[in-house]
């Protein structure tokens, strides 16, 4: 799906101080019997108040547990999360369960991936949108209500009276979504997360749902992350993208440099597996080839190196590092056009 | 389907196959059954039209099953009937009407004659008006039962399944102690413990019984719902745990416990007539109840069997209809039956 790219006059918010900044920050899972799993691996990033920053990778990169882990939903037991994710300077891995659910809702907001299932299904929608209100905004049900109304009306849900006292099941999947986005919205947090909000719907709702994120993010200058395989997804909403490979980050670029002139061969993979309209249909995709079981480890290697186009010897040897000029960040050693100076390895920076 | 499964097995009762172990799996069958019971489980499948609900897509498969009208037909009757039977009762049940025909030499039981087309109690009671008005003790022994021991499971289930850990460990081994006890052997040793047995040492004697059974139906169907994305998704709303368990998890849980009830019920109907077989029942026969009527055949059974045949039969076809009925519901609501 290609989105137009809309070339809005929006105030530039590189300059703002970050509202949100995640510094290395490292997800374990403990497995049983096995070498503990680590999903994320010194990610950082920052996002700022009215920027869309962008997590792109495939599934099991670690984008999800990345939004889990800022949230505070992971698992008590289990798994370890280390560095520290600041938003506006309290780092939320150390604020006590209790203080996280005052936060979570009113502060971060969250959509999900599935709108049927992540509505409550015995609940009416109207319900589901004051629970949000009364518990972060001290409203009574019945105060709750027209603000409810109105959040519904406002993310384009068509006669909102009606729709409050229905249930999910009598709303399509795109309104559900829409209901979805109303609640994490209602009290108008500061930090939004979006799990791949468009995967389970179809691509017309898909650009209707992205026009309402991007406008609503706009109007009430809330930070986004958004977390998608989709790079239709990304070249239409995402001010930064951040490139994911085996739960550490590849590349990190605005967009427009990023998808212009992209330096990772998995960028520059996943951009050529996009099917384009422009091109001959006969043509085949050039899809990356392997899966993520083909991984090498990082702790030794570059983990793409076996499915990577540009693999060298040095990538199954070292580690690259991420190194940082300019607005973008890449980790390889031997970049696509081969124009940016090859990475150190992280030995070589010790 | 497979993880949440495996949740609603309890890691702790992989001990040896006996019959609790047995009676413990089907009541985790039947609570796995929650945990996939939206119509939508396939992630991603999800189009954009208006989904049907559970009960409207179950409704619409039990409309065409015979066993399952047939059931709610028997209910259906029984329980009108118990409503109406003060009326339709040609005679009181407690007026001792033919008592100067009985002898208890020659003839301790009258036989039929005109206005009375089954005869006689031994007191010389009207036995079809007894029938009739038994429907009505019957049906309020049964409902009691079941709702006290749904109200204790419900109780019991919340905690174990709301807290995991050592709250969830301790409600779960005394539900298990229960279980592994036959539940007949159970409801007698509750009701001789009363000192005086009444309606209502049976109703709790059978009660006690049923707890065990919702309480770990429960827990397993919170179990399930405890993953689901919806509760996931409350959690990102700084729902408060509270609101999560009892707005968010257990309404969603109470599908197979609301099946299993109907199911108890026909239990409850025949533990009731065993236990008042075994003499624990209502001393006080004024009000006649079938498993009562039942017990207090005993004694002419052999000259005139059909005093207990006749409650004996009432008590076979309603335990029946409240059977077929509850078990077509499992299955309409159980997706793996579904086609």
């Amino acid at each position: 799906m290609t989105t137009t790219t809309p070339e809005t006059a929006r105030r530039d918010p590189r300059g703002a101080e970050p509202l949100l900044s995640v510094r290395d920050l490292t997800v374990t899972f403990k497995r049983q019997g096995e070498d503990p799993f680590v999903a994320v691996d010194g990610l950082s990033f920052d996002v700022r108040p009215g920027q869309t920053v962008g997590l792109v990778g495939e599934s099991g990169c670690g984008k999800s547990v990345t939004s889990l882990a800022i949230m505070g939903l992971l698992p008590d037991r289990g798994n370890t999360v280390t560095g520290s994710v600041e938003l506006d300077g309290r780092d939320l891995l150390t604020l006590s369960n209790k203080q996280m659910r005052d936060l979570r809702g009113s502060d971060i907001g969250m959509i999900f991936q599935d709108p049927l299932s992540s509505l409550n299904p015995v609940v009416p929608i109207g319900r589901q949108v004051t629970e949000v209100l009364e518990r972060h905004k001290g409203m009574s049900r019945k105060s709750a209500k027209p603000v409810a109304r109105e959040m519904l009306h406002k993310v384009g849900i068509p006669d909102p009276d009606r729709r409050l006292t229905e249930y999910p099941h009598q709303l399509s999947g795109g309104m559900r979504q829409r209901a979805l986005i109303a609640m994490a919205l209602a009290c108008e947090p500061r930090m939004l997360i979006a799990d791949e909000p468009t995967t389970a719907l179809d691509v017309t709702i898909q650009a209707q749902i992205l026009a309402l994120l991007r406008e609503l993010v706009e109007e009430m200058d809330t930070a986004l992350i958004m977390i998608t395989h989709d790079l239709g997804v990304v070249a239409g909403l995402c001010d930064e993208v951040n490139v994911l490979y085996g739960g550490r980050l590849v590349e990190r670029g605005d967009r427009h440099p990023l998808f212009h002139d992209p330096h990772h061969p998995y960028t520059g993979g996943l951009l050529s597996s996009v099917p384009s309209l422009e091109g001959d249909a006969a043509e085949r995709l050039n899809p990356v080839p392997g899966s993520v079981a083909d991984n090498l480890p990082w702790t030794s290697s570059c983990a793409f190196a076996p499915r990577c186009s540009n693999a060298i010897e040095r990538c199954r040897e070292e580690t690259p590092a991420a190194v940082a000029s300019g607005d973008r960040v890449l980790r390889c050693f031997n970049p696509l056009g081969g124009q940016a100076s090859p990475a150190e390895s992280e030995e070589d920076r010790r | 389907m497979t993880p949440t499964h495996r949740d609603a097995r309890d890691p702790g009762t992989k001990g040896p196959r006996g019959l609790g172990s047995r009676k413990k799996e089907r009541i985790d069958e039947l609570a796995a059954t929650a945990g996939a019971s939206g119509p939508v489980d396939e992630a991603g499948a999800i189009d954009d039209t208006a989904g049907v609900s559970l009960i409207a897509s179950a409704w619409r498969r039990l409309r065409r099953s015979p066993v399952f009208l047939v059931g709610l037909a028997i209910t259906i009757a029984f329980v009108v009937l118990a409503i109406v039977s003060s009326w339709l009762a040609p005679h009181d049940p407690g007026e001792w009407l033919l008592y100067d025909k009985v002898s208890p030499q020659s003839n301790p039981i009258p036989g039929p004659e005109p206005g009375f087309p089954l005869g006689a109690d031994d007191k010389g009671r009207d036995l079809l008006s007894r029938l009739l008005v038994g429907s009505r003790q019957t049906l309020i022994v049964g409902v009691c039962a079941t709702l006290f021991g749904l109200a204790g499971g419900l109780v019991l289930g919340t905690l174990a399944g709301a807290f995991s850990g050592w709250v969830d460990s301790v409600i779960m081994r005394i539900v298990d102690v229960m279980l592994s006890i036959p539940s007949l052997l159970l409801a007698f040793s509750i009701s001789a413990v009363a000192s005086r047995p009444s309606q209502w040492t049976l109703i709790i004697a059978i009660a006690i019984v049923q707890i065990p059974i919702f309480a770990r139906l429960l827990r397993g169907s919170m179990l399930a719902q405890r993953s689901k994305d919806h509760v996931l998704a409350a959690r990102a709303l700084g729902v408060k745990k509270s609101a999560i368990v009892l707005r968010h998890m257990l309404p969603n849980s109470l599908g197979p416990v609301i099946v299993q009830a109907t199911l108890v019920l026909a239990t409850a109907i025949i533990d009731a007539a065993a236990l008042s077989f075994l003499g624990l029942g209502n001393p006080d026969d004024r009000n006649p109840e079938w498993g009562q009527m039942l017990g207090r055949a005993q004694t002419y059974i052999y000259d005139h069997p059909h005093l207990a045949f006749y409650p004996a039969i009432c008590i076979i076809i309603v335990a029946l209809g409240f059977t077929l009925m509850g078990e077509s519901l499992r299955e309409a609501l159980d997706p793996k039956s579904r086609r």
